[in-house]
């Protein structure tokens, strides 16, 4: 058997792959000729394949068509038959100093999410316009897509002089209006070039017809283009992939987005706050590896300490790491056939989180290729605007201006991507992180802790009016989880006004409050295994929406839902007679201010059951649920 | 960071979304310099592990020296191989000109290991430098339940985030080193010292640039007989990667259509 096995005594050799790359996306409104452009430009930097010119030219000549440089690119049956691009193309090729990839992105509206996918990965842009037509809805389209994919560096090639008779007076009104456009923007242009792609003035030469053109031509304009801007200078961001545990290591794998990291480093992961040091740097055939490692590295770490972190997650230093919100304000761009409306369900990803999220409000939805800037209240399909999300968990992002890589999310719908933007900002009612701030990790691990209690942590949450019976079945749920060995505590909401609350009365603030801290307690009890049973009137549903934030995926809503003249009847601690006599202004049983769960994990009417009843219905829930183990299908799984 | 190493590092975080968003993996060893590139950045991204199966769709026409080399490092790299045969020439589209025809019976095989195995995820080594359809790709591109491409119609894919969701019954294909070019290959496999089959290297006046079945693939003329040399001559030729290749010069077409009904 012959193998070659190179060694690494071969000696270097000049290559093309250590060059500065830029990517360059062309775009513009269908038929200003990008694929031409591309064509020649490939042509005049001696970039084609020896027979690929000569082969075409066959082609056209088959088919009884002239030939067009833009047949180079358009390779696809298809587009050779309706003569558009449909998808997007890259082709290299080589300037003196640098290695270009070109993208060719369709210009025709249909494709937009083409050309979106073909922009997203550019360094640079060229801006094609038809000299005869001049500025079009897809131009300021393309134009407005650019800045919001972050595209700053923008060249303008003004095509098809020939059709204008080469003349300097057309070439400046297109020239002002598109710099107007774009500066308006905030991209500024790099060029304003006149060029005929097809007979090549202005490309790679400044031929005699535009003698009056003094600036740079196409190559030129694409030399000065730089190469993406390393990310390195900016806090670390590392977004967790995945946890691999394929031997004794427990290695988090993910790409650094931003920043630098180095074994020893202190790091805080969010958005759970949780603080380790980086122990070592994994890596494969050579393991571990020292010194730093910089932002686009794909690298894995092992931490001096077992937490629970998962994908998703997002490490940064100590002190200088990303927002944890459930709220963000951005600005999207939106593919989808259906209208973006106000209350739709959608799935967020953001770096490496998934996560479902609600529409909460639309504003400045437009078209970006409409001159007048009319709102709608949905955002259409290839238009634009900016919207309030509220997220179903926690999440660990930066605004965009501040990092480019983790303030930009995508939207997905029924499992297709549908749109996408930047983040502008992030909630800033919610708590912040203090950097001071070191909270201690629990010796045990929650494992052994469901082992002794055969359940999960979790917070039982009774909401109803008083007298509802949210004590008595709290109560009762409390000695059957005990008597199954379990560890229930019991929360009762007056009991805590009693003491931890006892600064609150009854303002909706100070209600609010009091809702904060009874879940703030009972979440902590959760994450170290107990079961919390919150027995609270609650009645305000924005408040029990944040008591379910702060316990998450713990969180068991049960509405108990005894009628109203049930309730008073009982009036156990005789609170509907006070208030009835007018001693008590803000009881809820009067003031019929209760608002009842929209959707909840359970409800119960205990006017039409018993106790006993209840509790077995709770505790059904606590397992289909994942709080209480099946002993039968636990044994069945460890055998 | 050079120009390799940011390669490197996007096609292992290629490489670990895949792992993570999908269900049954499999990557598709055709022993080539490509293919050999993608195990090497696996191994990388799981830390010496493949921790999915290799598959080779074998034509039982490639080359001696192919099949030694997979037995061989099969082993060495610690793979969980999968051979898996293709049916006969006769059950393929006989419209399809010889060459074309010839190589859409691995289609085939591929749509039988499918239904055997039931891989919701398919880890291919093309490059968008090797061929026009190619460049049109998507890193993760759906394909129909018969395995088909629906070129028209390819989600938006930016910023790295992939759709990852393949309807029920459906397939995934996942491009890890869709952004390399050949020469990028060729200096990686040199600077990480990656094993190549040696027809890869001139002899006799001829070297083979791309490897397929022996009776459709021919060597191209090279004195190329190390790496470095191969580099060289890549930086002054014009000649396409695929030359040897019959299959891309029937018709203008063919390959497209292939690639349509599912080829790689």
């Amino acid at each position: 058997m012959n193998m070659i096995l190179p060694t690494a005594s071969i000696s270097a050799t000049p290559n093309g792959t250590t060059r500065p790359q830029v990517r360059i996306v062309i775009v513009g409104h269908v038929d200003h000729g990008k694929s031409t452009l591309v064509g020649r430009l490939l042509h005049e930097t001696g970039s084609l394949p020896d027979g690929k010119l000569e082969m075409l030219k066959a082609v056209s000549a088959r088919r009884g068509m002239p030939f067009e440089w833009s047949f180079l690119l358009d390779a696809l049956q298809t587009e050779r038959d309706q003569g558009i691009t449909i998808d997007t193309t890259q082709i290299r090729f080589r300037t003196g100093s640098r290695d270009v990839v070109l993208i060719d992105a369709p210009g025709h509206a249909e494709f937009l999410r083409n050309m979106i996918t073909g922009a997203s990965q550019a360094d640079g842009a060229v801006l094609i316009i038809d000299a005869l037509e001049g500025v079009r809805d897809q131009t300021r389209r393309h134009g407005y897509l650019l800045h919001l994919l972050g595209v700053k560096q923008v060249a303008v090639v003004v095509n098809k002089m020939d059709r204008v008779d080469f003349s300097a007076a057309r070439f400046k009104e297109i020239s002002d209006e598109i710099s107007a456009h774009l500066i308006g923007l905030g991209v500024t242009p790099t060029a304003v070039i006149p060029i005929s792609a097809r007979d090549g003035d202005g490309v790679a030469e400044r031929t005699q017809r535009i003698g009056w053109y003094t600036g740079p031509t196409v190559v030129d304009a694409l030399d000065a283009l730089e190469p993406a801007r390393p990310l390195e200078l900016l806090a670390l961001r590392l977004p967790v992939q995945a946890i691999y545990k394929f031997d004794d290591r427990r290695i988090v794998a993910g790409r650094i987005e931003s920043g630098s990291l180095a074994a020893g480093d202190e790091i805080v992961i969010m958005p759970a706050g949780k603080i380790a040091k980086i122990k070592t740097v994994e890596s494969w055939p050579v393991t571990p590896v020292d010194g730093p490692q910089t932002a686009g590295r794909s690298v894995g770490i092992t931490l001096d300490r077992e937490l629970f972190l998962e994908r998703g997650d997002v490490i940064g230093h100590v002190g200088q790491s990303p927002r944890e919100t459930r709220r963000i304000h951005a600005r999207i761009f939106w593919l989808h056939d259906k209208p973006l409306s106000k209350g739709d369900q959608i799935l967020i990803r953001l770096g490496t989180r998934e996560t479902r999220a609600t529409v909460v409000a639309i504003e400045k939805a437009v078209d970006p290729g409409a001159l007048s800037n009319e709102e709608t209240t949905a955002i259409a399909r290839n238009h634009v605007g900016e919207i309030d999300i509220s997220l179903a968990q926690p999440v660990a992002t930066d605004p965009y201006t501040e990092n480019p890589r983790t303030g930009r999310l995508v939207i997905e719908v029924n499992g297709r991507i549908a749109g996408g933007g930047l983040v502008l900002s992030v909630d800033a009612g919610q708590r912040a992180v203090p950097i001071d701030i070191v909270p201690v990790e629990s010796a045990l691990r929650p494992d052994e802790r469901s082992a002794r209690y055969h359940h999960n942590g979790a917070v039982v949450w009774l909401t109803g009016l008083p007298g509802s019976g949210k004590s008595t079945l709290a109560r009762a749920l409390e000695r059957r989880l005990f008597s199954l060995g379990g560890s229930p505590i019991l929360l009762d909401g007056d009991t805590l006004r009693a003491g931890l609350n006892s600064d609150l009365g009854f303002s909706p603030q100070d209600r609010a409050e009091n809702i904060r801290r009874l879940a703030e307690v009972a979440s902590h009890l959760a994450r170290n295994g107990h079961i919390a049973i919150v027995a609270a009137v609650s009645p305000s549903a924005a408040d029990r929406a944040a008591a379910r934030r702060i316990a998450d995926s713990a969180f068991r809503e049960i509405y108990v839902a005894t009628p109203a003249e049930v309730c008073e009847t009982r009036d156990p601690k005789g609170h509907y007679a006070k208030a009835r006599a007018g001693g008590l202004p803000s009881f809820t049983g009067i003031t019929n201010d209760y608002q009842p769960p929209s959707s909840c994990e359970l409800t119960i009417d205990t006017s039409t059951r018993s106790v006993s009843d209840a509790v077995e219905q709770i505790e059904r829930m606590l397992a289909t649920t994942n709080i209480l183990f099946d002993e039968l299908a636990d044994l069945a799984a460890n055998i | 960071m050079d120009h390799l190493d940011e390669l490197e590092a996007q096609s292992i975080y290629i490489l670990r979304e895949a792992f993570a968003r999908l269900k049954k993996l499999a990557l598709l060893w055709s022993l080539g310099k490509d293919s050999n590139v993608m195990i090497w950045l696996a191994r990388k991204a799981f830390f010496g592990r493949v921790p999915f199966p290799a598959m080779h769709v074998d034509t039982g026409k490639k080359f001696p020296e192919m099949y030694a080399f997979r037995e061989r490092f099969g082993k060495e790299w610690d793979l969980d191989l999968r051979v898996e045969p293709c049916p006969p020439i006769e059950s393929v589209d006989p419209t399809l000109p010889p060459a074309a025809r010839s190589a859409a019976r691995k289609t085939e095989g591929l749509k039988l290991a499918l239904n055997k195995f039931g891989f919701d995820g398919l880890i291919a080594g093309i490059r968008r430098d090797e061929e026009a359809t190619r460049a049109k790709e998507r890193v993760f591109s759906p394909r129909g339940l018969e395995g088909e491409w629906d070129v028209r119609d390819q989600p938006p894919e930016f910023w790295d985030h992939f759709n990852a969701s393949p309807p029920q019954g459906a397939h995934l294909r996942i491009h890890p080193i869709l952004h390399w070019t050949e020469a990028d290959i060729w200096a990686y496999t040199k600077r990480e010292n990656i094993p190549i089959i040696p027809l890869y290297l001139a002899k006799d006046g001829k070297r083979y640039r791309s490897l397929g079945d022996q009776d459709i693939t021919n060597p191209v003329a090279s004195t190329a007989s190390n790496i470095d040399e191969i580099l060289a001559e890549l930086e002054d030729t014009k000649v396409p990667e695929r030359a040897g290749r019959a299959l891309d010069h029937e018709t203008e077409d063919a390959f497209e259509r292939l690639r349509v009904a599912g080829y790689l």
